[in-house]
């Protein structure tokens, strides 16, 4: 976290802070507060949707609920004013994590989908105030409210309340972007079922979001409500909020903590001026065009584009060198420990593991147990149900039946992230990366939620090192579709290595390299387990099975037919069977 | 809460029916393309707003009938839809992305309508815009009727089509695999074009159904986007009979709702249905 950033949010808002007593005219002070406001609703919406990827057009919602908390406690009740902003923030903060305690819940609402869900909430909550005595038709005046006095006049006070919310939200959203809490975020939103099995608590991560985002949305609503002293349900849940922070944090650049920010200046600037006087019309109309040639021409915003244009620079500079020891076995070797005795200490056991999809047993039955520093081969014909035994250990499916015990521990039926946490990492047979984070980025944010976790800073040093291990430090600061199909397996294993694992799967990491490269490839699963990391080796390249394995496991129609030593297993007349067939003759 | 007499009741559901149509109209063309070619397209309902002024300006000012105006303004808005969707492939939108480049042609479009017919209310005024014709004590209104009856058979032709024409298996083949597709042959973009142009030919049509029974307001665009978006929804993407059968049945529940609370109610029953949907079936889009 950069301290310099955060004291220079606090620094402008401290030099904005000053303007009320140089005898600025009102007019100022209210177009200013209009722009506070846009920031905080863009700059809040942003802290879910942008940095998560899930996309809500319930805004509206949400500050409404604020502009309704603060204008029924304090117009109808009589609270006093400063009193209803808390209340606001809880109710809309309380409303969002309700909607999200149940709609995360149910894994396909993702996408469009949780979009037009937010939509309908904002109606069905504009109906209810409508039909209650929150409002009941007329609106609610806040004409007698009390302002506290924060300047020298009413208006003041509220430019005032406008801008620390301001201050505020940029801070938070800094904070949070700069934090482990939000690379997890930007992890949900590249592919959120490999941010779980990192060990990212998807679920409550995307809970804490959507509650600061909504919290903010009804702390601007509650200002907002004496701003404009009478509210109503059409004007307050009119589409114009939703659309416009969307509008706003895409045309600045959603993955950035200032971008939504910087698109509320320039739309609310390009709003006042147009659509005040007799080209209001006109205003609407550029509104609109502008959206449509930003979208079509720089879909990640101002920032995003600045941002891409520097990492073109910087790569551009680096690639240009690579190492001259370019192959992953002279790389720099990270706590290399001395190859352990073969054990018979049980790491995980697996007991009567069954995973059914619809009538169909992907995995039926399976007992087994990986034994403390071997190296298990699991083989078996394609569809045997290899890769649904290790979702299933990873925790990404939850068994149907069964146990898994992993150093004494039943984790079945916990959440991925529980797996990761416990020890347990996978790769996957087509690389997964985190397509908008750097080589580095994927990496560090392994060490920071895999095992035991780590703070940000020490785990961009550890994947260093572990990107060295993997040979691929001249590319450490490339993103993953820059890299080929090697490199991408091979940040696959550095990704999978930086969670410290003590149980590693490895699922076909050698499937489409080349007879070299799986040299290579092989010579680095030895090194991994010399440093003590018990493997599952999921492959069909049957000479590196029998180079690398202990014992052998194989599946066939989800259940296990064989198990043992490499070489007695593969002679064996069921698993010929599986693999070849049955004569018949 | 004040039970109704059973005519009245009867006479809501007769109506809820009718709108029911009106919102399966709208939702055909755009449950097509949301489901069809992956788009969302918001300004469906600037187009549906669109054609209704124009059908409005020619009956009025130039006195055309307004059953006339639809042969002028469906391939007219077949153009239109052939031209938008020429620019999102040529810039390879994203689903979400399509959603916000046609709230863009949308704002356009409103402010266009402000532009030229103010934001007064219009009303078509037409020699059957009024009739009514009354059977066993229920009124029947003919332009809605006429909404329903268009409905229904764009709904049926659209259905035949995919299931009995090449191009319409073309259709579906391209909207389950569009690679796949277009590695047998189907021409993908060409398809796409016309597929576009039929969605917002539908658009133009509901659009004249619409000024025949609504009075216009260029503010109204949004506050059909909701209770459309959960006809489609309801319906399922892509399905032709779909958006009919779910605009009916979101129709006859909000008139029931109205006639036994209060007309201000009715927009809670068709977000509740379509959030139960989202949160229990999400499976259906």
């Amino acid at each position: 976290m950069n301290k310099v950033i955060l004291s220079g949010i606090f620094a402008i808002g401290l030099a904005f802070a000053v303007l009320p007593w140089l005898g600025v005219p009102a007019f100022w002070e209210s177009f200013l507060y209009l722009l506070f406001h846009w920031i905080v609703l863009a700059v809040s919406w942003n802290i879910l949707s942008g940095y998560t990827g899930y996309f809500s057009f319930g805004h509206g919602a949400f500050f409404g609920a604020g502009i309704y908390g603060a204008a029924y406690l304090a117009g109808t009740i009589g609270w006093p004013f400063l009193a209803t902003l808390p209340a606001a923030i809880l109710v809309a903060a309380a409303l969002g994590v309700g909607l999200g305690a149940v709609v995360f819940r149910v894994a396909r609402v993702r996408g469009e989908l949780f979009a037009l869900l937010t939509l309908a909430i904002t109606f069905v909550l504009a109906t209810i105030i409508l039909n209650t005595r929150i409002d009941g038709g007329p609106g609610i005046y806040l004409i007698g409210v009390d302002i506290p006095k924060l300047g020298p006049s009413q208006s003041a006070s509220i430019y005032m309340m406008g801008l620390i919310a301001a201050v505020a939200t940029l801070a938070i959203s800094y904070i949070i972007y700069a934090s482990k809490f939000g690379t997890g975020l930007f992890a949900i939103h590249d592919d959120e079922d490999v941010a779980e099995v990192m060990g990212v608590p998807t679920y409550r991560y995307k809970l804490y979001a959507l509650a600061v985002s909504c919290g903010l949305a009804g702390l601007a609503g509650g200002i907002h409500a004496v701003f404009i002293s009478y509210v109503t349900v059409s004007e307050t849940f009119s589409i114009a909020v939703p659309l416009s922070v969307v509008l706003m944090s895409i045309l600045g650049g959603s993955r950035h903590w200032i971008g939504p920010a910087v698109g509320a200046v320039f739309i609310t600037c390009l709003l006042y001026f147009f659509t005040s006087g007799d080209y209001a019309v006109f205003g609407r109309a550029m509104v609109g065009l502008i959206l449509v040639i930003v979208i079509l021409f720089m879909p990640s915003g101002v920032l995003g584009m600045i941002a891409q244009w520097r990492r073109g620079r910087s790569t551009a500079a680096a690639v240009t060198a690579p190492p001259a020891h370019e192959t992953a076995s002279t790389a720099a070797v990270v706590r290399l420990a001395n190859k352990p005795a073969p054990s018979t200490e049980v790491l995980l056991q697996v007991r009567g593991l069954t995973k059914a999809f619809a009538g169909l047993r992907a995995v039926d039955n399976v007992t087994l147990e990986v034994r403390k520093g071997e190296i298990l081969g699991l083989i078996g014909p394609n569809g045997s149900g290899k890769s649904t035994f290790i979702n299933l250990v990873s925790g990404h499916f939850k068994p149907t039946a069964g146990e898994i015990i992993f150093e004494g521990q039943n984790l079945a039926g916990l959440d991925a992230h529980r797996f990761a946490q416990a020890g347990i990492a996978r790769t996957y047979q087509i690389p997964r990366p985190f397509s908008q984070m750097t080589v580095l980025e994927n990496v560090a944010m392994v060490a920071m939620f895999g095992g035991t976790g780590m703070s940000r800073a020490e785990a961009t040093q550890a994947a260093e090192e572990f990107i060295a291990f993997a040979g691929l430090s001249h590319r450490a600061h490339a993103l993953p579709d820059d890299l080929n199909l090697h490199q991408r397996k091979f940040l696959e294993l550095a990704r999978a290595l930086a969670a410290r694992p003590r149980l590693l799967m490895l699922d076909e990491v050698l499937s489409g390299l080349t007879p070299s490269e799986i040299n290579e490839a092989i010579e680095m699963i030895q090194r991994i387990r010399d440093r003590g990391t018990t493997i599952i080796f999921v492959e069909h390249v049957m000479r590196a099975v029998m180079a690398l394995t202990d014992r052998i496991v194989v599946l066939n129609y989800g259940a296990m037919i064989a198990q043992g030593n490499a070489t007695d297993v593969m002679n064996e007349e069921s698993v010929k069977a599986a693999y070849l067939g049955k004569a018949h003759a | 809460m004040a039970f109704p007499s059973l005519n009245l009741l009867l006479q809501s559901i007769l109506s809820g029916i009718f709108i029911g149509g009106m919102y399966g109209l709208i939702g055909l063309g755009l449950g097509l393309s949301w489901g069809l070619l992956r788009q969302i397209n918001l300004a469906h309902f600037g187009f549906v707003f669109l054609s209704g002024y124009l059908s409005y300006h020619m009956v009025t000012v130039w006195g055309i009938d307004p059953l006339l105006t639809l042969l002028i303004l469906a391939p007219l808005f077949f153009a239109i839809g052939v031209a938008q969707q020429w620019l999102l492939s040529r810039f390879k939108i994203s689903p979400f992305n399509s959603l916000l480049v046609t709230f863009g042609f949308t704002v356009m479009i409103e402010s266009l309508i402000q532009y030229v017919w103010t934001a007064d209310f219009r009303k078509l005024q037409s020699t059957y815009g009024e009739e009514k014709f009354k059977i066993g004590g229920l009124f029947v209104p003919v332009p809605e009727l006429l909404t329903l009856l268009l409905a229904i058979l764009l709904a049926f032709a659209v259905w035949a089509a995919m299931r009995f024409t090449d191009i319409g298996k073309a259709m579906r083949a391209m909207a389950e695999d569009g690679p796949i597709a277009a590695a047998f042959g189907i021409n993908q973009r060409l398809l796409s074009l016309l597929l576009s142009g039929v969605c917002v030919a539908f658009a133009a049509i509901a659009g004249v159904c619409f000024a025949l029974t609504f009075t216009l307001t260029p503010t109204q665009i949004f506050s059909w986007v909701g209770v459309v978006f959960a006809v489609v929804m309801l319906g399922g993407l892509g399905s032709a009979i779909g958006p009919l059968v779910a605009g009916i049945i979101i129709g006859v529940s909000e008139a029931i709702a109205m006639v036994l609370f209060a007309p201000s109610w009715a927009p809670i029953v068709s977000f509740s249905l379509l959030i139960l949907m989202l949160l229990f079936r999400p499976g259906r889009a």
